[in-house]
């Protein structure tokens, strides 16, 4: 029996799935350990200055009361996330209340879901197209260590520290959206605690 | 409501039209041979008092010395339903034909069998990997995927 012949789709060139396969391949074999945390240097800082905590304070005030976060949920911690921002919890009240369509306008990223090695170039781009200073929240069992789909290993992702370097990780599956909250709470504080301006750069010169 | 149709009837009707071709039938289901597969479903489609014009999912089991590929078709006009299944024995290389002529709907589907299980549909206009990447070794839903 005769097949109807293959008319147009819409699916990408062979040459295309190569090159995504090949990226996919690269990125996982440059994945193999996690990326340690960014923030463990800071210690090492200078610890007082009476003259430049006043700039950071202010720095640090504004930066972490207003948080927005970008676009990236690729499971169902997503729904709690939205939840969150619903008026019963209300994330409002804290300043971190805005979705941010594009990644350039965000400097938090709550990473809610299983990850997918072929979403992983995606993530990582949303990442990289953030501005700095940008901070990433691990929320949920799959974001820390791929969760219940761990062992499902061929596929995900063991955690999206192996992608991009995590500040804060909020457990739960799903976390209810007050240890959302909580979570982000504790980011306002380490974001409190940053040093802006580098002491011992500036006394050199 | 929707009916499910009795496998063992309509076995019968096809086995007036296409002598040999159905290798098992009971009371929910029938097992059509590889070779008629085609043929079946466009009876089962076209032929009045069938109409079977939807197919609601393709999907595939690995039963070590087999694979099955399982189709659930049911009809719009009649709102009644039916379980076909096709058996493809040894693991090398397993090939059936394809249904996306018939039901477009199949399109995806097969293609995710390909992708998990690796039986290949003959005739797909694009029979290559959906949910895994290009160069991904092996099927993960096959029994002996480690």
């Amino acid at each position: 029996m005769e097949i109807k012949p293959a008319g147009k789709y819409i699916y990408s060139d062979i040459e295309l799935d190569r090159e995504e396969g090949q990226i996919i391949e690269d990125l996982k074999a440059k994945s193999q350990e996690p990326i340690p945390d960014p923030d463990r240097w800071l210690d090492e800082e200078l610890e007082q200055n009476i003259l430049l905590t006043t700039v950071d304070a202010l720095i640090n005030w504004g930066r972490r009361s207003s948080l927005w976060t970008a676009i990236c949920f690729p499971a169902c911690c997503a729904f709690e996330m939205i939840a969150a921002n619903g008026p019963r919890f209300d994330l409002a009240r804290f300043g971190m209340e805005i979705l941010r369509a594009s990644p350039r306008q965000a400097d938090l990223m709550i990473t809610a879901g299983t990850l997918t090695w072929k979403m992983a170039p995606n993530v990582r781009r949303i990442y990289n197209q953030m501005a700095e200073p940008k901070w990433v929240i691990a929320m949920g069992a799959c974001a820390i260590s791929g969760g219940i789909f761990a062992s499902a290993e061929y596929a995900v992702v063991p955690g999206y520290n192996r992608i991009i370097p995590v500040d804060v990780y909020i457990p739960g599956c799903p976390p209810r959206p007050e240890a959302l909250i909580y979570g982000i709470q504790m980011l306002q504080r380490k974001i409190a605690r940053r040093k802006n301006i580098d002491v011992r750069k500036l006394l050199e010169r | 409501m929707t009916v499910s149709l009795s496998g063992k009837e309509v076995a019968r009707k096809i086995e007036e039209q296409f002598p040999g071709s159905v290798a098992e039938s009971s009371q929910d289901t029938l097992v059509v041979r590889a070779d008629f597969l085609l043929d079946v479903a466009r009876f089962l489609r076209d032929t009045e008092g069938l109409e079977l014009d939807f197919l609601n999912f393709v999907t595939a089991v690995d039963y070590y010395d087999h694979f099955e590929v399982v189709y659930l078709l049911s009809s719009m006009k009649h709102n009644h339903s039916l379980t076909v299944k096709v058996r493809r024995y040894g693991r090398e290389n397993p090939v059936l034909p394809s249904v996306v002529g018939l039901w477009q709907g199949a399109d995806f589907q097969e293609r995710e069998i390909f992708d998990l299980f690796g039986i290949r549909f003959e005739g797909h206009p694009d029979m290559k990997r959906i949910f895994l990447w290009d160069g991904f070794q092996g099927y993960p839903l096959r029994k002996d995927f480690v």
